[in-house]
């Protein structure tokens, strides 16, 4: 039985059970998701899943409930469908339920790699070789990922969906006496993951990331690198343009205020990679601009926080939505409209690329007279959701830039910044013109971002102390 | 075909394609939430999961594979493609896997459970939430939260090497906050703990924590919050609460304890630790209050089981004792790797996760004060509660912490209310400075402890008592 025939069912097993007033709406997905992992140089944990999932949300009478499992026999989805009305029938009223995504056409997706979808482990063993091989016998750990998933939604107001997705991702340290170095990217086509072209980043920056030395805390000019854009993206979409969070006043976002430096424009892109072409209440998915040239334009919304705002759900409903709120989770940061002034940078900490890998930043760190180049942060945490208060640490590589060369590698530090003030007006002093895709800890999931160097970056302490 | 007959299905496929080793389990969870918000149930859930995860050692390399699906035919393929799947790895081998010795049993085992929280009518639950939403806002909470979750999980697990055990654990929990909305800030406070208090236990636990009473205080605290003085930036003596000291625990010693990471297995995500194996035994840790065991035998805590998901045996041991270093958390094949004799602390958080080393119960034995005690003999110091963010190096060395309130300690008194409190440190300089501890003991549960890829959900438990640090760094703000 098909994905979308399966979510008519149990739509359908509403209907019987629940009566004609009970609005249902059912997503089925098929899962085929796989990771290679690898540590010390060698492939430790190596795993795969063929999996189902039905999730189920019912109104009946005015009360809501979520159902979800894994049993998509006939007894079994019949008893999804009862232990789903029952609760809802004993569960207080909703008085916030927005009600059903009527029937509209669903936007098209990009085409699925079937090579991807298919893959086989011996490919991604294959990538994993790669990059250990690339990285000149330099310690290495990460993984090499591939997902596929085949999804379907119905509802008891006449729409349903249909989409694939597949994305395949790449992400690893090399290692040098304590000292990394990473690479890591998001593709819609493993064949698109080069396990050497990875490797041989992930050494340059970990051979250049010797013998680092303490700095004292205090307000630096820095260079972050996309790996380190990523975090900045992931906080400010989960914290800053959620619509639940707006409604409830614990967000920064101001529509149509400037809170943002000109060069800043983000744009969450569902489909500019291979994604699914809706999302959990069925609505299409669309690109979506939340910041243009410095300006809020617009949060993310599903139909819940949409209908409390006077709005339209702009197709960013989760599962687990109405507590979380909805989420942009394929945001990027569009990179300088220009190339970058140079196409060179220099190193004195190592040979090839050494801490600076691409031109981008290599272009960025030349206009640096004191700061520093970051590579990743790590283990970031909302101190005020409100101002998004954020600490956390460098990883993966930080150096001290001077007079727009990197002269040497520096230890890891603690910083405590408000990510919005960071990225204010006048304080971004430049981009990359190429926007690098970061992949999540999940797929479907990404953040795509150019190097960005900023005015000022609050480090209040170095990991040794 | 039952559980058991599937997952050995799953373990005989697995030897007949060429493992030389191989496991299974089964596992079948209902799961359970609810949210309320400002008097309103924002969210309902109910989940239902089985399927099945089989583990096939070949050579050097290992492989797992997932279904949901129980029939003799597809418990086959799933063993296959786990051996297919290891015969891969071996294209980048590692170094030899060995496991260190278990004896094969058979055997059940379930947790304590007074009152079975599925049985427990929806309404009823439904209307603590509600009620306890209801007040918080009337006494000035913008945002009034409250949240309980239940895990209600069965597992069976087979081994190549002969074992047949099942399993039911039990979990719940749940708690209340209130956030109050100022200029530019916002304010929290929660009861008991952020996100609530967990057990492998029954509803009695959420029965107990009595949310209601506890409304009305956390919400005019919230409030208060936004008018408070900020808590002053420098060094001075502090005094952490037993739930702040509980996450304390966690993150500075459970993950720098678990041998996975010292090994480096898990570098380039969770990160490595500061310890070194070859320190094992002399290392100083903390001062000699500090005692930290890792004990899983625990009623009711929730890090509590009978068997880990290799099939170990729960088996309480010494982490640190008397301030040194004597102890790891370990699985089968990183004990082997280290020449250590024990694993036990292997688990996943679903049939569709393999199985890795994560925190059982891991905590701090009491000490002989009060918390009463430590404040009396504290002339000026601040004395900090509840987590409110998180953060730690991936060596597990430098720590941030934020709380949800601070309070000033001066000649031996509580004083003023202190927003924003934070402060961080060096995990081993930090439990050097321990030097009062209180016997208020309270195992608090952290049901969402991530680790791995792909990414996986662990439950852990962590009895603290209140005790006092000196010379801490306070106050960092951005």
């Amino acid at each position: 039985m098909t994905e979308l025939e399966l979510a008519g069912q149990v739509v359908e097993l509403v209907r019987r059970l629940g009566g004609p007033g009970a609005q249902a709406e059912a997503v089925v997905t098929r899962a085929d998701l796989a990771l290679t992992r690898f540590a010390n140089s060698g492939i430790h944990q190596n795993v795969s899943e063929s999996t189902v999932g039905v999730r189920l949300r019912v109104n009946v009478d005015g009360r809501t409930a979520t159902g979800g499992g894994s049993v998509v026999t006939a007894d079994g989805l019949v008893a999804l469908v009862e232990r789903t009305l029952t609760a809802a029938r004993l569960c207080p009223p909703d008085p916030g339920w927005p009600g059903l995504t009527p029937p509209t056409p669903t936007p098209d997706a990009p085409p699925v790699d079937e090579a991807t979808a298919h893959a086989e482990p011996d490919q991604r063993a294959d990538r994993v070789g790669a990059f250990v091989a690339a990285a000149g016998g330099l310690s290495t750990a990460g993984y090499c990922r591939t997902a596929h998933r085949s999804s379907a939604f119905a509802n008891s107001a006449g729409h349903s969906a249909y989409g694939r997705s597949v994305e395949a991702a790449m992400d690893g340290i090399a290692r040098r006496d304590g000292a990394d170095g990473v690479a890591r990217r998001s593709a819609d086509r493993l064949s698109d993951l080069d396990g050497a072209e990875l490797g041989a980043q992930a050494a340059a920056k970990a051979q250049a990331a010797a013998d680092p030395v303490e700095l004292p805390p205090g307000h630096y000019e820095v260079v972050f690198e996309p790996a380190a854009v990523a975090d900045l993206l992931q906080n400010l979409s989960w914290y800053g343009f959620n619509g639940k969070r707006y409604a409830e006043r614990q967000s920064f976002a101001e529509p149509g205020a400037a809170q943002f430096d000109r060069a800043v424009t983000l744009v969450d892109d569902p489909l500019g990679g291979s994604g699914l072409p809706f999302d959990a209440e069925g609505t299409g998915r669309r690109a979506l601009t939340l910041v243009e040239a410095g300006t809020t334009r617009a949060v993310a919304h599903d139909r819940r926080t949409a209908a409390e705002a006077g709005t339209e759900s702009t197709g960013h409903a989760v599962a687990g939505g109405a507590t979380w709120g909805p989420m942009a989770r394929n945001l990027r940061l569009s990179g300088a409209a220009a190339g970058p002034a140079s196409a060179t940078g220099r190193s004195t900490t190592g040979a090839a690329a050494g801490a600076v890998v691409d031109v981008d930043t290599a272009a960025l760190v030349a206009g640096v007279r004191r700061g520093l180049l970051v590579t990743d942060l790590w283990y970031t945490r909302v101190l005020d959701p409100k101002s998004l208060v954020v600490t956390g640490l460098t990883r993966n590589g930080v150096w001290l830039i001077e007079d727009g060369t990197v002269v040497r590698a520096v230890r890891d530090l603690r910083f405590t910044e408000s990510y919005p003030r960071a990225l204010g007006p006048g304080a971004v002093l430049g981009l990359g013109a190429r926007a690098v895709r970061q992949p999540e800890r999940v797929d479907g999931a990404w953040w795509a971002a150019p190097s960005l160097r900023l005015a000022s970056w609050h480090f209040t302490g170095g990991a040794s102390g | 075909m039952t559980e058991f007959d599937a997952a050995t299905a799953a373990v005989q496929a697995a030897l007949d394609a060429g493992a030389r080793y191989a496991d299974a389990r089964v596992m079948h969870r209902r799961y359970e939430s609810m949210t309320a918000r400002n008097g309103d149930v924002e969210e309902l859930t109910q989940d239902e999961s089985i399927g099945l995860g089989v583990r096939a050692l070949v050579g050097a390399s290992w492989g797992f594979h997932a279904v949901p699906d129980l029939s003799d035919a597809a418990a086959r393929d799933a063993g296959r493609r786990a051996t297919r799947t290891a015969m891969a790895s071996a294209r980048v081998p590692g170094p030899p896997v060995d496991l260190v010795p278990v004896q094969a049993v058979t055997a059940s085992w379930a947790s304590g459970c007074q009152v079975d929280p599925l049985g427990v009518p929806l309404s009823d639950k439904g209307d603590l939430l509600v009620d306890a939403t209801r007040t918080m806002t009337k006494h000035g909470a913008d945002l009034a939260e409250g949240l309980y979750q239940i895990w209600d999980t069965a597992k069976w697990f087979v081994s190549s090497e002969g074992h047949r055990i099942d399993q039911r654990i039990r979990e719940c929990g749940g708690g209340i906050s209130a956030t109050s909305i100022g200029d530019g800030e916002t304010q929290r406070r929660s009861w008991p703990s952020y996100r609530g208090q967990y057990g492998t236990t029954g509803w009695e636990l959420v029965e107990s924590l009595d949310l209601a009473a506890h409304a009305a205080q956390i919400a005019e605290e919230s409030r208060a919050l936004l008018t408070a003085p900020q808590c002053p930036a420098g060094e001075t003596d502090l005094i952490l609460g037993g739930e702040q000291l509980a996450l304390q625990i966690h993150e500075s010693v459970g993950h720098a304890i678990e041998l996975d990471r010292i090994l480096g297995w898990e570098a380039a995500f969770a990160g490595t630790s500061w310890l070194d194996l070859a320190q094992l035994g002399s290392l100083r840790y903390g001062s000699e209050l500090m005692n930290i065991t890792i004990d899983p035998t625990i009623p009711g805590a929730l890090g509590s089981f009978g068997f880990d998901d290799e099939g170990s045996p729960a088996v309480k041991r010494d982490a640190v004792r008397d301030g040194r270093w004597v102890g790891v958390l370990a699985g089968r094949d990183s004990a082997a790797m280290a020449s250590l004799d024990y694993g036990g602390s292997v688990r996943a958080d679903g049939w569709a996760r393999l199985p890795m080393v994560r925190m059982t119960n891991v905590g701090l034995e009491p000490g002989p004060h009060t918390l009463d005690e430590i404040i009396a003999a504290t002339d000026d110091g601040v004395l900090m509660d509840l987590n409110r963010s998180w953060s730690i190096d991936d060596k597990r060395l430098n720590f941030q912490f934020g709380c949800e309130v601070g309070w000033e300690i001066k000649k031996g008194r509580r004083g003023r209310m202190l927003r924003n409190p934070t402060y961080t440190g060096i995990g081993p300089l930090f439990w050097r400075s321990m030097d009062m501890l209180s016997n208020e003991t309270i195992s608090w549960g952290t049901p969402n402890c991530g680790k791995g890829q792909p990414g996986q959900i662990g439950h852990t438990g962590h009895p603290a008592a209140p005790a006092r640090f000196r010379n801490v760094r306070v106050g960092v703000s951005a």
